[in-house]
């Protein structure tokens, strides 16, 4: 096994585990292939069993023999120990280093992970296309489910199945995708019940600098639109950025060309700002001595709420045209992998009640990202803590989950799960003994046999006992379309994952705690007083006529 | 009324955002400024003259004369009036009615809620601050109230009634008042039974650079020593470090280590009270900016500094607070004449070590203690009356933050919510009832307030409900003990719920604890009807047992059958399907029935009728930016559309 080839010592003794707000603890350090595990072998006490995988970067320093490693973890959870012997110390920081940078996928823990539960419902089973357009055929008979891309070939980050309007055969579609790039030509993303209108994901258009068109694509949007009806398209790109695509044979959408459609142009950053501010904004909020103008300007310059706020205000922008213009829309930035699906998966949430229950935001990840070909894989590489210069890292899933958090938190009772559901998400996306976020596309997975090789994350979330820690307490279902304010005031800082670890939760955890009692106790009432009132008009009938004081 | 021209102008628009408005009638009474809609509802919206800040006249335009009117309690309303005239008119009654010169003026001598003498008299009865002070366990054998300041004879800024050391001889009180700020010598403000510690308050000593008083030093060797265990105090100087050090060169200063024996001297660096003015001027701008960017707020937050300023008096607090509770050493607190910072440092202190003033009456007696008995200079602070514009500076509303601030870490320690904090600030400002009145006990009781006004204290005690926290209960972890806050600068937020209102009326979001309040007054009636029921059950049961001897005996006797009691019909859910109703038409209305109880048109209640419908998306303010528009005349469609 070549796991021991990259642990030069599997073991230390009398190391001592420093963690913020909790005891520190001493024990025995053992590295295994996946695991770093501190055990203090007392039965009380915690311990630590961390995924090399969550460990983003580690930093070692000696004090005469006593060398300590800090690891910063994927998570955001920064934690020290202190190990005596200088060698003992540079073996494991080594073994560290080589274990949490693992090149094979096929070596990562989920390969290895054995679940300690029975799998009752295989999560790889549960989201798949068809059982998704079945819906949308009770509803509307205007789209078909096309095979052009069964092997993958006419868009590699693409499913197999695709969701189009009927009217458009395979042989438009080929075309169309060669005018998009990596061949991601338009397709369905949402049907809005309510109107019929729809929305539509791309790739950018391959216009270049001679202006380029392609009739099959033009043709192809021009079917999602009734007659007369206009339709938006929403650029997340700024036009000057837009403008600049076209010379690396990029572009956007000629009016002349798509006459019915007007575009609009956001500005959502690109992946890789997106790493540097969250890079900023942790290293702010990881600083406690920071004096408030410090921190406030910090927390400006990552410019980490700027970018909530654009991704959540096209979003909505989004929402606005289905629901309130009664326009269908088509959505694409560039590759349309990143900011695409954080609109289309946003505007969902805003419109579609279905998106706010655990399910239906399981099946929204699984169609708007997994099998829409965000490439977590390379995303999730690396956390805030990296060090080496930026590849493809960006935090494009972890900001979706904190525009969630932010509406989620305007409108509390709207959503069947809760913030630690989302927390959880981030985690798992990052460092994982599941499968579900491995590999970068349908493609990708398929290749892998992550649904033969490894556990779904579904199969262990939608377990009851796990499930429960989920659940909002004040969840009451609506058909609602839920409109969040994105002004500055009304967006705060995600606590829960970026100060996590940086201040105690246990008066904050009390009052949730507090929440649920109040919620269990009237609910407790109520089906006292049903079997109550059961009882008097059982015994009311059954004695028969009984006289009332 | 002689200020009043026009007392009613007819096709007023009310505009609430850059979309949406309502026509209405402007009425001015003498009080109030009163909207009508012209709405089959008849909304009212009440603005009281006392709350105005300011009024300002935007240049007419085609539609009419733009006039807005901004409260001190941080609502705005823009008005369209049609008739220049009208507006003019309106403008300069409102600039008159919103400046008394006199204190006969205010409205607290002209409202009057219907109560008769002897209810007003017993509601004024209502804080009892010796009934706290004995509350707080103070030992009779260290401390007592010293005669000293009866007809305010030593100090006319106090209380006539002050605990000191009961060592400290009358020379010795009279001799520190004499080397006090005016006359405000340090006497006890809390006493902290578990330790024997107790927080002392006072003016800045008139040391200057080299004076001396053996009274005022003795004063302070009595207070520490009315603390036995301990061997030293705290002087807390609330004051920048070099603020003190000026006020030396006018002969004031700060206590000069060597001539008291076991001081040590801290200071804290709380700004003055222009700084603070200036800092929450910035800050009502950021709330006002129309569709700010993310860093336009991040950095007029920054900018204003009053995020800064509130950590400061939160440190302030915390300070004292350790001290006391966990050294077990008192501590005098003082600024320069011990009325505003020294309030702040006190009261926030005390909120921090004593369960009860996180308590709904808890809270108003500390105000009455700290602030209205101590000489806090409300009608200076909060402009009452038409005066110096350079006295003025919210020091209440920077304690009324902290408490905030410290309700969102621990959100189950405060027996109130949110609400009470911003209706007690209003009421700060309104002038309705008398608590406010005035710089100083003796102003009041020359006034005779007892006698003409009325107090808002039980106002706010009768409707407790609506200012109850659901998380609080009694003998929950948070609700004892001291709170321990962190104060690293994270944990400092913006205040909402005070600073943008605007954003909060155009669109109503769920609040968790308007949920929480409405489940559980359900398990309220739930529990009457679980008794109610279970009553019938036992009742039931002994009929039957009672029947089934009489049906042994008398089978064909006919009982008539039973009458269905009518609560017992309607399912518990009942409470329930008013709200799910709602939320189930399309009406993008959230749950109104779960927010807050508003009262139109009561005078009394001095927000005005919010608009609580749901935020429908205004699209200009997701509209592209704008470089985009003149490239590509397209990208504005949308919002031409939506116009």
């Amino acid at each position: 096994m070549e796991f021991a080839e990259l642990i030069k010592t599997p073991r230390v003794d009398g190391v001592v585990l420093h963690r913020p707000f909790m005891p520190t603890v001493e024990g025995t350090l053992c590295l295994t292939g996946h695991h770093l595990i501190l055990s203090s072998r007392q039965d009380n006490t915690e311990e630590l069993w961390l995924l090399h995988a969550n460990i983003d970067s580690i930093e070692k320093r000696f004090v005469g023999s006593l060398g300590t490693i800090i690891v910063k973890c994927k998570d955001l959870r920064v934690i020290q120990l202190d190990i005596p012997g200088m060698e003992e110390c540079l073996n494991i920081a080594s073994s560290i280093e080589a274990l949490s940078t693992l090149d094979s996928v096929s070596l990562m823990y989920p390969f290895f992970y054995r679940p300690l539960f029975e799998v009752i419902e295989d999560g790889w089973q549960l989201f798949v296309p068809e059982e998704a357009f079945k819906d949308l055929e009770s509803m509307t008979d205007e789209w078909r489910l096309s095979e052009v891309n069964k092997d993958f070939s006419v868009c590699p980050s693409y499913p197999s199945l695709l969701t189009v309007p009927k009217d458009i055969d395979d042989e438009s579609l080929c075309k169309a995708a060669s005018f998009r790039h990596g061949g991601r030509f338009p397709v369905l993303s949402y049907y809005h019940k309510k109107n019929g209108m729809v929305m539509m994901r791309a790739a950018q258009p391959l216009t270049g600098t001679n202006g380029r068109r392609c009739k099959e694509d033009e043709k192809l949007i021009n079917a999602t639109l009734c007659a007369g009806k206009r339709g938006y398209i929403i650029d997340t790109r700024t036009i000057a950025v837009a403008q600049q695509a076209k010379a690396r044979g990029g572009g956007f959408e000629q009016e002349a060309n798509y006459a019915q459609w007007r575009r609009i142009h956001k500005a959502i950053e690109r992946s890789n700002v997106l790493q540097e501010g969250l890079i900023k904004l942790v290293e702010a909020c990881n600083d406690q001595s920071h004096s408030m103008d410090r921190w406030l300007s910090k927390l400006e310059a990552s410019n980490w709420q700027s970018n909530v706020k654009e991704i959540l205000t096209t979003a909505c922008l989004a929402a606005q045209c289905i629901d309130r213009e009664g326009a269908s829309v088509l959505v694409h930035g560039t590759e349309g992998t990143d900011s695409t699906l954080q609109v289309t998966s946003l505007a969902q949430i805003i419109l579609d009640p279905a998106c706010r229950t655990i399910r239906g935001f399981e099946a929204l990840i699984e169609r708007e990202w997994l099998q829409a070909g965000h490439p977590f894989q390379q995303r999730c590489a690396q956390s805030a803590y990296s060090n080496g210069k930026p590849r493809s890292e960006a935090p494009v899933f972890l900001l979706f989950l904190d525009c969630v958090w932010q509406i989620l938190r305007q409108f509390p009772c709207s959503f069947q799960f809760n913030e630690n559901f989302l927390i959880m998400l981030f985690e798992h996306a990052y460092a994982s003994q599941f499968g579900t976020f491995l590999g970068n596309s349908v493609a990708e997975r398929l290749k892998l046999l992550l649904s033969q090789k490894t556990v779904s994350l579904w199969s262990w979330v939608n377990r009851p006992q796990e499930l429960e820690r989920f659940l909002n307490p004040l969840y009451e279902p609506n058909n609602l379309v839920i409109w969040p304010s994105v002004a500055p005031q009304s967006l705060l800082l995600w606590e829960g994952v970026f100060l996590r670890w940086n201040r105690s939760t246990k008066c904050l955890d009390e009052a949730y705690q507090e929440m649920v009692h109040i919620i269990e106790y009237n609910k407790e009432l109520q089906n006292k007083v049903n079997s109550l009132r059961r009882q008097l008009a059982q015994l009311e009938t059954e004695d028969g006529p009984l006289q009332t004081p | 009324m002689e200020h009043i021209r026009t007392p009613k102008v007819e096709n007023v628009r009310m505009i609430v955002t850059p979309r949406k408005s309502t026509v209405g009638t402007l009425y001015l009474s003498s009080t109030h400024t009163i909207f009508v809609e012209n709405s089959e509802a008849l909304k009212e919206t009440w603005v009281l003259h006392s709350l105005v800040y300011n009024v300002e006249r935007l240049p007419a335009n085609s539609s009419g004369s733009p006039l807005i009117i901004r409260c001190k309690n941080f609502h705005v309303y823009r008005l369209l009036i049609l008739q220049e005239k009208d507006c003019l008119d309106v403008l300069a009654c409102l600039t008159r009615l919103s400046r008394p010169e006199r204190y006969g003026e205010l409205f607290c001598f002209s409202f009057n809620p219907n109560l008769d003498k002897e209810l007003r008299e017993k509601a004024w009865g209502f804080i009892d601050l010796k009934a706290e002070f004995s509350r707080m366990g103070i030992p009779r054998n260290l401390w007592h109230v010293t005669a000293a300041n009866h007809e305010y004879r030593l100090c006319d800024t106090y209380p006539s009634e002050l605990f000191v050391p009961k060592s400290a001889s009358p020379a010795v009180i009279v001799g520190s008042a004499k080397f006090r700020s005016r006359g405000r010598l340090p006497v006890l403000s809390y006493f902290h039974r578990d330790t024997g510690a107790s927080i002392c308050r006072s003016s800045q000593p008139l040391s200057g650079f080299s004076a001396r008083s053996s009274d005022d030093e003795q004063m302070l060797q009595a207070i520490m020593k009315s603390n036995p265990v301990s061997e030293f105090m705290y002087v807390v100087d609330t004051r920048p470090k070099l603020n003190a050090m000026a006020n030396r060169a006018a002969g004031k200063g700060y206590e000069n280590e060597d001539h008291y024996t076991n001081i040590k001297l801290q200071f804290i660096g709380i700004e003055n009270i222009h700084v603070m003015r200036n800092s929450q001027q910035k800050l009502i701008d950021v709330g006002e900016l129309a569709a700010p960017s993310m860093s336009d707020f991040l950095w007029g937050l920054e900018n204003s500094g009053w995020l800064k300023h509130i950590k400061a008096v939160l440190d302030a607090g915390v300070f004292i607070a350790k001290a006391v509770a966990e050294e077990g050493v008192s501590v005098l607190v003082h600024c320069s004449d011990g009325w505003d910072r020294t309030a702040q440092a006190c009261s926030v202190a005390s909120v921090l070590l004593d369960p009860y003033y996180r308590t709904i009456k808890g809270l108003m007696v500390l105000i009455e203690k700290d602030w209205v008995s101590f000489g806090h200079k409300f009608s200076h602070r909060y402009a009452h009356l038409d005066g110096d514009p350079k006295e003025v500076s919210p020091v209440m509303d920077q304690f009324l933050e902290c408490v905030w601030q410290l309700m969102q870490q621990f959100p189950c320690a405060f027996e109130f919510n949110e609400r009470f904090l911003i209706q007690l600030h209003t009421h700060i400002y309104s002038c309705q009832y008398g608590n406010f009145i005035c710089n100083c006990q003796k102003e009041r009781r020359d006034l005779r307030l007892k006698e003409r006004t009325h107090s808002l204290w039980p106002h706010l005690w009768e409707n407790r409900a609506e200012y109850t926290n659901p998380l609080y209960r009694t003998g929950h972890s948070q609700t004892r003990g001291v709170l321990k806050p962190l104060t690293t600068a994270y944990c400092f937020k913006f205040w909402k719920g005070m600073y943008s209102r605007a954003e909060k009326s155009v669109a109503s979001y769920q609040s968790p604890a308007d949920c929480l309040n409405a489940v559980r007054e359900e398990s309220q009636q739930l529990e009457e009807e679980l008794s109610a029921h279970q009553e019938r059950l036992a009742q039931l049961k002994e009929r039957k047992t009672s029947g089934e001897r009489k049906k042994s005996n008398k089978l064909s006797e006919r009982v008539p059958r039973p009458i269905p009691i009518e609560s017992e019909l309607s399912s518990p859910l009942d409470y329930f399907t008013a709200p799910r109703s709602e939320k189930n038409t399309p009406s993008f209305t959230l749950p109104l029935q779960l927010a807050a109880p508003h009262k139109n048109g009561d005078p009394d209640d001095l927000s005005t009728c919010s608009d609580f419908e749901s935020g429908v998306a205004d699209l200009s303010s997701y509209s592209s930016s704008g470089g985009d528009d003149t490239k590509d005349p397209d990208s504005d469609e949308v919002v031409k559309a939506n116009a």
